[in-house]
């Protein structure tokens, strides 16, 4: 049990690849459909992802984090499998970290880059950007390990719809408010039109004067109806066989009077 | 299928003019029921990519909602719920309604039967809470109110991602 | 057929106001044979947290034991217990290091934090994390889970309202869901008093 020494674990494998020969299929991960998508401007990267993460048809959550902190400076979506996208970040965040103590400078975002490059064990389509001595970069990064530098990158099932409205409207050294529109305006057309993605616009935008990491951004649309006649249940609607108070076991401090230090 | 659906609602309608001619009234709902059923099975083994409900007035004035498998099987039932979010609303309106025993008489939709008013707002939440959870539940939904006096076609805005 | 059908599970955990609740059917079954019905998948980590575990039985069980050791070896080292939010992560990253082979669970933790305030999330099998300030459904039907908690859970409930809502999810939750069902039982955290456990009587077929 490999459990303190970080690294996975092989243990389940042979027994997994069992029960799938008789015929057990593995259960479903939880995806994340996903729209991401990123653009360089004029003095910085401007980052977006849409909220919505799929189990199969089902939404399992309706305001996940896409965009995930690598270093101070650099900023990456992720796209594929949720658990693989949070900890493939999380790691490679991690070792910049400590790379960062040892050698006392700045990350570079094509460390990054090289690091995050998993030859397809790890399902993770990201958009990687930050801003480092040399300026902003922006890459994509795909789950077989090909990376691409580009002024403007689309990622995941939306990525076709992002792309267009990028197509459409990227222009080279735009300010940071006309790329805050137009990676919105990319996010929302993915939210709009494909199925996999959904519910609100994240932004984050990375300069050399700092982040701005926009939660929500755009919160696109709220529950369109609610009841006229809300449902309550009375109390004792269940029906309930038994019933058992288990009391908080903090310890009890029963205070005695006090006393005089004992000085002689 | 979109084009299934098409294709078996035209095919009703033409059929419904038919009976019109020969009989000189509109079919009855029960009669458009069992219709629906004998045309599904008919293409037992090549059959419409489309989940059914048919719902109406009965000769005695009463609801009726009848529900389908895709070769024709059908049950005439209080409520029901077909397509992608049916897992979703199921549950819900069972729980609001309840189905009623077929053996209690005289027969009822549900153990609850609902004021109009009520029975629009159950749909319509159930409608946008399976649009919350079932990527292909949105955009809009139509509701259509079957009373005595005729049909009242509404509609309701859904989330539209 | 799934892995995860085979044994058949439906937990929910709700958030209310000050007070979480978890709850989970009692059937344990081999596919579609019913075995026991006293089988309860919401297990207890301390006074203020719960974790549900669905899926696979062997594992949750399993999963179970090892997390019960790592809380036993956190207090040792710390003296007190873990919060809420850390059990999740300690969780999550448990799963993520089987990545390649993975235990068949998905996990509902329920807790609630330090300052009082409801601690909810959930994983899949492979430990994607998602916390939620409403609820968290899985099971083997975890559609009509979600379908009525969308309906039925409104903020700030109180314990009791929780308990009856949560109760209410999950009877007419697991009555379509051939695989789970036989009674339920539900456990409310709240600040104050501690935890209720209720056993529900619920449909037996």
């Amino acid at each position: 049990m490999g459990s303190n020494g970080g690294g996975f674990d092989f243990d389940l494998c042979k027994r997994n690849a069992l029960l799938e020969r008789k015929g057990m299929a593995p259960p479903k991960a939880w995806k994340t459909g996903t729209t991401i998508a990123g653009v360089v401007y004029k003095d910085g990267v401007v980052l977006g992802a849409d909220t919505r993460s799929t189990s199969g048809s089902t939404v399992a959550d309706k305001n996940c984090e896409k965009i995930h902190y690598i270093a101070p400076n650099i900023y990456c979506c992720g796209a594929g499998t949720a658990a693989d996208t949070m900890n493939v970040t999380a790691m490679i965040s991690s070792s910049l970290d400590l790379h960062r103590y040892a050698t006392g400078r700045q990350s570079r975002v094509v460390t990054a880059m090289t690091m995050l490059k998993y030859q397809g064990h790890v399902s993770a389509a990201l958009v990687l950007g930050g801003v480092d001595l040399n300026g902003p970069h922006l890459f994509t990064i795909f789950p077989h390990g090909s990376t691409d530098a580009l002024p403007y990158a689309t990622m995941g099932s939306g990525s076709l719809n992002a792309m267009a409205v990028f197509e459409a409207g990227f222009k080279e050294d735009m300010t940071k408010e006309e790329a805050m529109a137009l990676v919105a305006a990319a996010i929302r057309s993915g939210v709009y039109n494909d199925l996999g993605s959904g519910s609100n616009v994240d932004l984050c935008i990375i300069s050399k004067e700092g982040v701005e990491y926009l939660r929500n951004h755009e919160f696109l649309m709220a529950k369109t109806y609610t009841r006229k006649f809300p449902v309550t249940y009375a109390k004792g609607t269940a029906p309930v066989i038994k019933e058992k108070l288990i009391p908080l076991s903090a310890v009890d401090v029963t205070e005695g009077a006090e006393e005089a230090m004992d000085t002689s | 299928m979109q084009a299934d659906m098409k294709a078996l609602h035209k095919m009703f309608m033409s059929r419904n003019v038919t009976y019109q001619h020969s009989h000189g009234r509109p079919m009855s709902c029960p009669a458009t029921a069992q219709l629906l059923s004998n045309t599904l099975y008919h293409r037992r083994f090549f059959p419409f990519y489309t989940f059914n409900i048919c719902a109406g007035l009965d000769e005695e004035g009463r609801g009726a909602v009848y529900t389908y498998d895709a070769i024709g099987s059908y049950e005439r039932t209080g409520y029901s719920c077909q397509g992608s979010g049916k897992d979703l609303m199921q549950p819900v309106l069972d729980n609001q309604l309840k189905a009623a025993s077929p053996l209690v008489l005289p027969p009822r939709n549900s153990v609850t039967e609902l004021p109009l008013e009520q029975a629009v707002d159950l749909v319509k939440d159930a409608f946008v809470s399976a649009g919350e959870r079932d990527i292909y539940t949105g955009d809009n939904v139509e509701i259509l109110i079957i009373t005595k006096d005729g049909i009242k076609r509404e509609e309701l805005e859904l989330k539209r991602d | 057929m799934s892995i995860y059908t085979y044994n058949g599970a439906a937990i929910i955990a709700m958030a209310g106001k000050d007070c979480v609740a978890i709850g989970s059917d009692l059937r344990f079954g081999v596919q579609l044979q019913t075995m026991t019905t006293d089988y309860k998948k919401v297990f207890q980590i301390h006074d203020r947290l719960f974790v549900g575990l669905g899926g696979l039985a062997t594992d949750a069980q399993t999963l179970f034991e090892r997390l019960v050791f790592r809380h036993n070896m956190y207090k040792l080292r710390e003296e007190r217990d873990m919060k809420a939010s850390t059990f999740g992560n300690l969780l999550s990253s448990m799963l993520y290091e089987k990545r390649f082979g993975p235990y068949f669970a998905s996990p509902v933790v329920a807790g609630l934090e330090p300052d009082g305030k409801p601690f909810l999330c959930g994983m899949d099998s492979i430990g994607a994390l998602e916390t939620a300030a409403d609820f968290i459904v899985t099971g083997t039907n975890s559609e009509s889970l979600f379908g009525m908690c969308e309906s039925m859970w409104r903020p700030d409930l109180e314990a009791d309202e929780l308990f009856e809502t949560l109760a209410q999810c999950l009877l007419s939750g697991i009555d379509r869901d051939a695989l789970a069902g036989w009674g339920a039982v539900v456990y409310v955290i709240d600040k104050n008093k501690g935890v209720i456990a209720r056993t529900l009587k619920g449909r037996m077929d």
